[in-house]
Order: C-alpha cells, then sequence, then structure tokens
C-alpha cells in the first residue's frame, strides 16, 4: 500500500525535521524580524492574523491579516527553513491594509505577522499551526 | 437570572430514579415495573421555547448495549473537569446512586451486571416516542440532529446512509450538522443533502478552492418558536480533512472559524434572534473554549466527544449540553426567552432504556423494512464471547484489544494500530457475536487492513503525533478522538509533557524487548487516511478471527501505563 514507504517516510522525515528546526529558523525569523523593524519592539493589538489552528494541507495552509493603519506587513513561518512568506506594502490609496494568501509549512510552527503602521511604530500578532498526520476521529 | 436550585431540581430528575435492589432476572424485571416511561419523561415544560438533541448515533437504529468510559483524562485547565470525570467520581458529582439507573446510564462500573438488570438502551423507535412525547407536550419543539448520524453500521455502509436517512427523515428534524457524513464521499453528502427537508447547518463548512462558505450548506437558519426568534447556527467538526480522508471531500475545508462563528452571532442577534443555539459538532472542551471566545451563544448543543451529561456546564453566559452517542440519550432542553434575552433553563438527559419506553410502531417498521434485505447477514452468528466487549477508553478497549489481536494473527504482523474512535456498542459477556456487531465497530468507507513496514522511530513519531491530537493542552488543537489503539506493543505516557517527549518505553510485547528506533517492524492497521491503501477490509479480518477462536476470552490489557493523569 501506498501509505507503507514514500508518505509514511516523508511524514516521518516531515516529524521529525520539526524537531530539529526551530533553532536554526528562529534565528531566521528573528533576523528577518529585526531587518523589517530596525530593532524596535513591536506591541500587541491593532492587527489580526487568522491561521488554522490546525493545517488541513501542510503545503497551502490559508492566512489572512489585518492592520488598519499599517503602511507594511511582514508575514513569517518562523519554522521554515526560509521563514520569509510575503510583506505586503500599502500605498496612501489602498482602501484596507489587509491581505490574504496561502503559504507551505515545513512543520508545527509559529506564525508572526508585523505590521509597520504610518507613525513608525510596529504590532505583532502570532498564531501557532499545527502540522498533524492525522487519522483518527470521534 | 439562573438559579443553582433548577439545577438540583433536573439532576435529581434523572437520578431520583429508582435504584435497583440487586442482579439477575428478578431484579430486571423490578427494575423495568420501578422505571417507567414516565418516571424517564416527566418534566415540567418551562419556558417558551424546547430543543431537542440527539447526536452521534452513529447509525445504531435498534437497541444497543453501550459502556461509558472508564478513562477519559483532560489535561491544562480541563483536567479533573466535566466531562473529564468518570465512575465514581462521576456519580458523586451528581449525585447518582451506585447500581442505579443513571449508573448504568452514565458510568462504567458493574457494567455487564447492570446491563442484566437494565438491558439494552437506545433505538430509534424509543428515540421517536420520547421526540413525540416532548412534542405533545410542546408541538413546535425544535428537534436537531449534531452529525455522526449516517455512518457506523453494516445497513448504513451497504446503503449509502440511506437506511439512517429514511428514518431519521420521518423524525422530523429541523436542523442537523456534520462529521462521519463526509466519508460517504462529497458527490453521495451533496446527494443527500440536496434532497434533505430540514436545514444543513455549518458555518465553518467552506469551500477549499476559494475559502469561502460553501454554497449548499448554510450557516444558520431562522425559525419562529413560541414566539420567539430562534437562530440555529451550525459547526460541523472541524478537523474533518485531518482525522478523517480529505481526499473523499476534497472540495471542503472546515477548520473552527471562531472569526466567523461570531460574525454569524452578530449577523442573527442584528437581525432580531432573541435565543442563540449552537448545533455544534467540535467537541466538548473545544465548545467550552469556543463559548469563551465567541460572545453572544445562548446554548451549545455539543456533540462529538460522545460525553453524556445530567447537566449543562455553565461557561460565562453560554450553556453547554452533551447529549451522549449510540442513540442512547436525548436532550430536552425547555428555555424561557423574554424580552430579546434568555432568562432561565430547565434541562434533562433522558437516557433511552429500551425495555422501558415503547418503541413508536411505525419507526419500528421503518427500521425493520431498511435492515431486511440484509437480514440473514446482519443475524449471522460469526463467534461468542466470554468477555465483555466495549471500544470507550482513552488508551485502549476490548474491542480494539479484539481487533488488533485479529490483526496480528491475520495479517502475520508485528504490531497492530487501531484507530482510536469513539463509537461502537458494548457486548455483554455470553453474548454471541453476529455480524452486525462488528460492522458495528468497525464499519467505514476506508476500512482496508494494511500491511507495512515502519521503523521504531516512525512508530514513535505516530503515537506522538495522536496524543498530542488528546492531550494538548490547548482544547482547540484537539481532533476529539482517544489514543490509537496499539496491539503487540506496550508503551509509557506521560500527558503532561509536550509533543516528543510524552511516549517512552516502547516494548515488543512477544520478546520484552524495547523497540529500537531504527529497526522495522511489521504493523498492521486499519482506518488510514491515505488514499489508495490496500488490504482486506477490516471486518472480514476481525469475521475471520473471531470464526477461528469461536469463543473470545480476552486477557485484561495492561500494556500501557499512564503517568500524569
Amino acid at each position: 500500500m501506498k501509505f507503507t514507504r514514500r508518505e509514511a517516510l516523508a511524514l516521518g522525515l516531515g516529524a521529525t525535521a520539526v524537531a530539529m528546526l526551530p533553532m536554526r529558523a528562529a534565528a531566521a525569523a528573528d533576523e528577518a524580524i529585526a531587518a523589517f523593524t530596525g530593532g524596535a519592539d513591536a506591541g500587541e493589538g491593532g492587527i489580526t492574523l487568522t491561521a488554522p489552528e490546525i493545517a488541513e494541507n501542510g503545503n497551502t495552509v490559508p492566512v489572512s491579516v489585518d492592520a488598519p493603519g499599517a503602511v507594511s506587513i511582514l508575514l513569517l513561518a518562523t519554522g521554515n527553513p526560509t521563514p520569509g512568506v510575503a510583506q505586503f506594502n500599502f500605498g496612501e490609496a489602498a482602501g484596507s491594509q489587509a491581505a490574504s494568501t496561502r503559504m507551505r509549512l515545513a512543520g508545527t510552527q509559529d506564525v508572526v505577522a508585523i505590521a509597520k503602521m504610518a507613525d513608525g511604530s510596529f504590532v505583532k500578532a502570532t498564531s501557532t499551526v499545527k502540522v498533524t498526520i492525522g487519522g483518527c476521529g470521534g | 437570572m439562573i438559579s443553582r436550585r433548577d439545577f438540583l431540581q433536573v439532576s435529581m430528575a434523572a437520578s431520583a430514579l429508582y435504584g435497583a435492589s440487586g442482579f439477575g432476572n428478578w431484579a430486571r424485571l423490578a427494575a423495568q415495573q420501578a422505571l417507567t416511561q414516565d418516571d424517564l419523561l416527566k418534566f415540567d415544560t418551562f419556558g417558551n421555547v424546547s430543543l431537542i438533541h440527539i447526536t452521534d448515533i452513529h447509525a445504531q437504529l435498534k437497541p444497543i448495549y453501550f459502556r461509558e468510559p472508564e478513562i477519559n483524562l483532560g489535561v491544562g485547565a480541563a483536567k479533573g473537569q466535566m466531562p473529564h470525570v468518570t465512575g465514581a467520581d462521576f456519580r458523586k458529582a451528581y449525585g447518582i446512586e451506585d447500581g442505579s439507573p443513571s449508573a448504568y446510564a452514565l458510568t462504567y462500573n458493574d457494567f455487564s451486571a447492570l446491563a442484566q438488570t437494565y438491558g439494552r438502551v437506545g433505538g430509534m423507535d424509543r428515540v421517536a416516542t420520547v421526540v413525540n412525547a416532548i412534542r405533545a407536550e410542546r408541538p413546535d419543539a425544535l428537534l436537531l440532529d449534531g452529525g455522526d448520524t449516517w455512518h457506523g453500521s453494516y445497513t448504513c455502509h451497504h446503503t449509502q446512509g440511506q437506511d439512517v436517512v429514511n428514518v431519521m427523515n420521518a423524525l422530523k428534524p429541523d436542523a442537523m450538522t456534520f462529521h462521519w457524513e463526509f466519508t460517504l464521499g462529497s458527490d453521495r453528502v451533496n446527494e443527500i443533502v440536496e434532497g434533505l427537508p430540514f436545514a444543513a447547518l455549518g458555518q465553518n463548512i467552506f469551500d477549499a478552492e476559494w475559502d469561502e462558505p460553501a454554497e449548499l450548506f448554510k450557516p444558520y437558519k431562522f425559525f419562529e418558536r413560541g414566539g420567539v426568534k430562534v437562530a440555529v447556527i451550525g459547526q460541523a467538526f472541524p478537523y474533518m480533512p485531518i482525522a478523517n480522508p480529505g481526499w473523499m471531500f476534497p472540495e471542503y475545508s472546515f477548520g473552527i472559524r471562531d472569526e466567523n462563528m461570531q460574525a454569524m452571532v452578530d449577523e442573527v442577534r442584528a437581525a432580531g434572534a432573541e435565543l442563540v443555539v449552537c448545533l455544534s459538532h467540535n467537541g466538548f472542551d473545544v465548545d467550552k473554549k469556543m463559548a469563551s471566545k465567541v460572545k453572544g451563544i445562548d446554548v451549545i448543543l455539543s456533540g462529538h466527544t460522545h460525553d453524556a451529561l445530567p447537566e449543562p456546564v455553565q461557561v460565562e453566559q453560554t450553556f453547554i449540553i452533551a447529549s451522549g452517542s449510540n442513540s442512547k440519550f436525548v436532550s430536552r432542553v425547555d428555555l424561557d426567552v423574554r424580552d430579546g434575552k434568555m432568562m432561565g433553563i430547565r434541562h434533562k438527559l433522558i437516557p433511552i432504556f429500551a425495555d422501558v419506553i415503547t418503541p413508536d410502531a411505525t419507526i419500528t417498521q421503518l427500521i425493520d423494512e431498511q435492515r431486511a434485505p440484509y437480514k440473514a447477514e446482519l443475524e449471522e452468528v460469526i463467534g461468542t464471547t466470554d468477555t465483555l466487549l466495549y471500544r470507550r477508553g482513552n488508551f485502549n478497549g476490548s474491542w480494539d484489544d479484539l481487533i488488533c489481536d485479529a490483526l496480528i494473527n491475520e495479517r502475520e504482523a508485528d504490531i497492530a494500530m487501531s484507530p482510536g474512535v469513539r463509537w461502537g456498542p458494548s457486548i455483554l459477556p455470553g453474548q454471541e457475536i453476529t455480524r452486525e456487531d462488528i460492522w458495528n465497530v468497525t464499519s467505514m468507507s476506508y476500512g482496508k487492513a494494511y500491511r507495512s513496514e515502519m521503523t521504531g522511530e516512525f512508530i514513535h513519531t505516530i503515537l506522538e503525533d495522536v496524543a498530542d491530537n488528546l492531550f494538548n493542552p490547548d482544547p482547540y488543537y484537539q481532533q476529539g478522538g482517544d489514543m490509537v489503539r496499539i496491539g503487540g506493543m506496550g508503551y509509557r505516557i506521560d500527558i503532561t509533557k509536550p509533543q516528543g517527549d510524552r511516549i517512552t518505553e516502547m516494548t515488543l510485547l512477544k520478546t520484552g524487548e524495547a523497540i529500537d528506533p531504527a529497526k522495522t517492524y511489521v504493523v498492521a492497521g486499519w482506518a488510514s487516511v491515505n488514499e489508495a491503501t490496500e488490504g482486506p477490509q477490516i471486518w472480514d479480518v476481525v469475521e475471520s478471527h473471531i470464526k477461528k477462536q469461536g469463543t473470545i476470552k480476552l486477557d485484561p490489557n495492561n500494556s500501557v501505563t499512564v503517568v500524569g493523569a
């Protein structure tokens, strides 16, 4: 059967890869955040990050972010080997400062969105997205 | 607003049923004489709106035995909280006497003996009698079906759900939400839903491609009842494509989507809803968390985790009702809604004692018609059992011990895996096992029994993954099933640890040796969510095993050591 080898191994690798990812990837994510904020602290509130709690398909996870008044929003998958997902820049004529996309996640990890506001301050939201083998239901 | 006394009265109504004086046939007769349909249905009609909730019947149309779990652990904030209380502690919490009908219906102790006394439970013809009795008192009562309805039996499988659809339609529900229904495949689900004479609801059923609400399933429906504008919002099982094979319904996406739930509550309130009811298949702990995050839901009718609670659980201004499974219970909820607000609630969890409640003859006939073409196959006796066969429990149950034995023997495997589902009736010691009984605990649209090689490391990864679905302290990351059942291997689990650290001391039982992460083992299992799984159907594997055994005798399963409970 198919589960035996390739998929099982792929799942196994994915899952074990998670265990070793965070340290290295977190460092890459921190660097990306620092480059975006210039080292400034990011506050809470004023930004809404919507992502599933458990991904239905880790290869294409819907995510949306909304930060009224933002000039730019950086979206990061902190556990991916390359954390950068997208950076959305909003011009003065933008009707709203919201965006949606899909991302691929290497495993269970935190997804982070940071918005740069018009006054130069930053706000941040984090959401944990679980990537699981699944297979058992009530 | 709502006094504690209401609940006491309610819990007393449920537990003040007559206690049994002993066991055996004499006691059974006495119990049946003492326990009357009027006792079970007695309810002082209250307020102006009545809800009737039934959920997770898993296609059980006929009366069955159903043993509630001994082990149902809560983690984090849920530790020691309802519904994670079992046995004597449960009886103490609700003032239920040992050996009483409520003890038999709601707890696991002395199950085989009490089953002799009180008999079978459930049966949709009995449920119909209860529904009709409530409607006699409140003609416009809302009947709401929480889903997991069109799955779980021989006839349901062979008719692709049509048998249950026919019977449920005759009960005239007002709305329904969904879970296992989708494992019929999206074509079949769409076909049935398009013809349903009642509302198919799910605010979290989305189109997978566009991530927009699915057209076929409405988020909510308004009802005018007792002069009250009632909005019923549906919440389907959030993790369908993860816990079940997503390839069977690729057009659909789910998720909890509590921000959309809030938007729907706000929308119905703005449209004049005076009472907001959520018909949910979230599972109890997810519903508790959702109730704390989403404002404005008055009542959540909770399904999925198969809990049966004789009182509502209150989270802030929301009351959560848990109505059991397998047609064993019906909840009646009477509400007093005035000036656009819920002012009071009265509730009763009605156990469906099959020997006490008179079946509705029309529905009995309808059920028998569904079964007639399959009668011979259903009734064929495959073996007998000396051991009580039951499923519920976080780590194992004797039905799955038997299924794992069957997989190891019939598929020549080192290790067996059986999914941690919570459906499936029980079989008493001394009872014959029919083909129907085997299908009741195995029937599904992806039941092929695979045989595969896995490394020790990968087996560990699977166990850790499933354990986190059950023991993640955040309910939104739980899927609501139980631990995957393991045959041929023991392990230790610390439920308080994070994913990756819970499972240790994995041991191959036949040699007593520790599982080697690098070594390859032959694993047999069933219910893989992967497409194109190959192997014989699990019910055939189990039937063949039981036939060879003749009489089933199982040793107690002590292969899992649990820490941190």
